[in-house]
């Protein structure tokens, strides 16, 4: 491949090729581009910006513009369990501030940040619709998706540490 | 016999997953014949999850039981499909069966009832019929004028008369138009969309073939939340399906009319549920809304024709098809028709989706339906249409839900969100819960929503926490005035909504936090002795 001089990424993300040369061409598909970078690599890597600018002919001023303007793109790795927990009216109204302070509390991060260990990451969202279980959050690792609902804050706690003493099991097998 | 289960994603985080598997479990260990188990969609009544239906041979309804967790399992195989009798102890109680017979499904007719994921289910009840007799005997035309006749208004929240819009795009003439689907249910209380599309999604793809066929579109794009990844699973499922057998693709039920869909996953962001903002989104821009007229339906997606429809619009399509336009109308108010669905949420004893005919009252939905307040808890006000509705209070329980009753309330019914809320919380708390959101989903277009907002949570902020100044509430409605006419879209304009119904009927609670410096609530965290 030979490569553009400003395109820092060129060549970095091999994963991402395909994408692109699927989309390389389709005009609008920016934000089908920038998610299924995040599905590869779970965040936006800043030079995989310039990479795909080059690649689908938009300026990366554009792209970091679109990136940063929606919710769900992050510019950072994430952990391998993503916590979202619900920010919804009817979590609010029935406690979910305090089931935020119990991950704060557990795992000593706050929204947007990870562990040390890059177990955990947390995200604060706005509505997972799952409202009548309220408060409610979702875990999502490269298992899937696991939703909890009718949180308190032994529950969340118990739930945070079954998965790390799945987590220990795995690392000694 | 069939056992099925409800699998929607209040099912699934209730732990029906784990009783699909004791059941699986049971079945292959004690050999039991002749029972199949199937899943259905979310039924609306979320408190009940996880919802076991046990049918016939016949398709008979035997027994619906309700909260079955794992441990009850064993009794229900052993009670029903060995020894043939119900098994009372855990089966839905009158209370309970109350919250489902004293609605009216329209939208939501197969919700619950069938196997979303299969194509059959949804044809043996009737599905894509509508579709069919739109495509080969109706003209475009005449679908609009029993749209027209249906009164059928736009459930995104406007209210728009649903015909007038797809007129406006067939009467445009352009080489290629195209319709989406608005699936980007962002109200933080709102899951309607969500389990319509987890329940029934072929009604909607359904929908959006005659919607398509009206206005003369080849193309469609339905746009969906990425934080409904069990909506998308079902309906990329659907798609699929929908396409093998014909029922999207060229040269659909033999006629010259081809249509196809894309999905498209959002990315989060609030002010895409409106109709520009969302194009813009598709086109790969930031969702900033643009300035209308031209509305959508003359310059859209790539500056072509384009009919915008909510989810739940679409979702009466097929049944204004299939009875007449009349059919809807017959149900409802004068000016609103049909049926609403509402998510019911909060401090209600049964909370879940409630659809009602329009002109319902609040009264009949919270206390009849839900069962009133949970915990011998005392009501104090539902909000209405979430960040951009209003609080409203017990003295004005008896409103009818229509567009123009709401509406005078200074709610809105948006996208049918109701949160009820009892003495354990605070209505200013409430208030600034919303403008925090708003502010932060302000997309920065106008400077009234991106600063205004921002200065009056800044206000809210004090008074949670006993640092207000004098004068405060009435800047608070200055500023709500300013922003509600600075902004250019609906985010902007209805935004100070929950902060102006909140004054208008709990002035006292604001007196409190300002004079008294205290929460009767208890929910507000005053700064000690500042003052």
């Amino acid at each position: 491949m030979t490569c553009n001089p400003n395109d820092y990424g060129c060549g970095k993300y091999p994963e991402l090729e395909p994408v692109l040369d699927k989309y390389a061409d389709v005009r609008g598909s920016l934000i089908t581009v920038l998610q299924k970078t995040q599905d590869i690599y779970g965040y936006i890597p800043v030079d995989a910006i310039n990479h795909i600018g080059d690649r689908i002919h938009v300026k990366p001023s554009k792209i970091y513009s679109v990136a940063t303007f929606y919710a769900q793109f992050r510019l950072e790795p994430v952990g391998k369990y993503l916590i979202m927990l619900c920010k919804g009216t009817a979590c609010h109204v029935n406690g979910t501030d305090s089931i935020e302070e119990a991950i704060t509390e557990f795992l000593g991060i706050k929204d947007g940040e990870t562990t040390e260990d890059g177990f955990f990451t947390l995200n604060n969202v706005a509505c997972l619709g799952c409202c009548s279980l309220a408060p409610a959050m979702l875990v999502r690792s490269n298992e899937g998706t696991e939703a909890y609902g009718n949180l308190t804050k032994e529950k969340t706690k118990k739930i945070l540490n079954d998965i790390k003493g799945r987590e220990a099991k795995e690392v000694k097998i | 016999m069939k056992v099925v289960i409800g699998q929607g994603s209040c099912g699934i985080a209730s732990g029906a997953q784990q009783t699909a598997g004791e059941f699986e479990r049971y079945i292959k260990e004690m050999n039991i014949r002749n029972v199949t188990i199937e899943k259905t969609g979310c039924i609306g009544a979320c408190f009940l999850e996880p919802i076991v239906d046990i049918y016939s041979d016949e398709d008979e309804l035997e027994g619906r039981y309700v909260n079955v967790f794992p441990e009850k399992v064993g009794e229900i195989v052993g009670t029903h499909l060995i020894g043939g009798k119900t098994a009372e102890a855990y089966l839905i109680n009158k209370e309970s069966e109350k919250y489902l017979n004293l609605q009216k499904r329209v939208v939501m007719r197969n919700c619950g009832q069938i196997n979303p994921e299969s194509i059959d289910d949804y044809i043996k009840r009737g599905g894509y019929k509508s579709a069919e007799k739109a495509v080969k005997e109706m003209q475009p035309e005449n679908i609009i004028d029993e749209m027209e006749a249906s009164g059928l208004r736009g459930r995104g929240g406007a209210g728009f008369p649903v015909w007038k819009k797809w007129k406006d795009t067939r009467e445009q003439e352009s080489d290629v138009k195209y319709v989406i689907c608005n699936g980007d249910e962002g109200d933080p209380g709102a899951f309607i969309d969500r389990a319509l599309l987890e329940g029934d999604p072929h009604n909607i793809i359904e929908g959006m073939i005659i919607c398509a066929y009206a206005v003369g579109a080849s193309s469609g794009i339905m746009y969906v939340r990425a934080e409904y990844p069990l909506a998308v699973e079902r309906l990329e499922k659907a798609l699929k399906q929908a396409e093998e057998k014909g029922f999207l693709g060229k040269n659909i039920f033999g006629s010259d009319f081809s249509f196809d869909i894309t999905l498209r996953i959002g990315a989060g962001a609030f002010i895409c549920g409106e109709e520009t903002a969302l194009i813009a989104s598709l086109e790969g821009q930031q969702g900033l809304p643009k300035i209308r007229p031209p509305y959508p339906s003359k310059r859209g997606y790539w500056k072509k024709p384009t009919n915008v429809n909510n989810i739940e619009t679409l979702a009466n399509v097929p049944y204004i098809i299939e009875n007449g336009g009349a059919s809807l109308a017959s149900m409802g108010t004068e000016k609103s028709k049909g049926t609403k669905v509402f998510a019911l949420a909060g401090k209600a004893k049964r909370g879940g989706l409630v659809e009602v005919p329009m002109g319902t009252t609040l009264k009949e939905i919270i206390f009849d339906i839900a069962g009133g307040i949970r915990d011998g808890g005392r009501f104090k006000a539902a909000q209405v249409g979430g960040p951009s509705g209003g609080c409203i209070p017990e003295e004005l329980l008896h409103t009818p839900v229509d567009y123009e009753s709401i509406t005078a309330t200074g709610a809105i019914i948006g996208s049918g969100g109701i949160i009820v809320m009892d003495e354990t919380t605070c209505m200013v708390d409430m208030a600034r819960y919303f403008l925090d959101f708003t502010a932060k989903e302000s997309c920065g277009k106008c400077n009234y929503c991106r600063i205004g907002t921002r200065r009056m949570l800044e206000i809210l902020e004090r008074i949670t926490t006993g640092t207000s100044k004098d004068g405060d509430i009435e800047m608070l409605n200055e500023l709500a005035e300013k922003v509600q006419d600075g902004s250019m879209c609906g985010l902007g304009q209805t935004a100070p909504n929950p902060v102006i119904t909140t004054i208008r009927y709990f002035r006292n609670e604001y007196k409190d936090h300002i004079v008294d410096r205290k929460c009767t609530a208890g929910v507000c965290k005053f700064e000690t002795a500042q003052q």
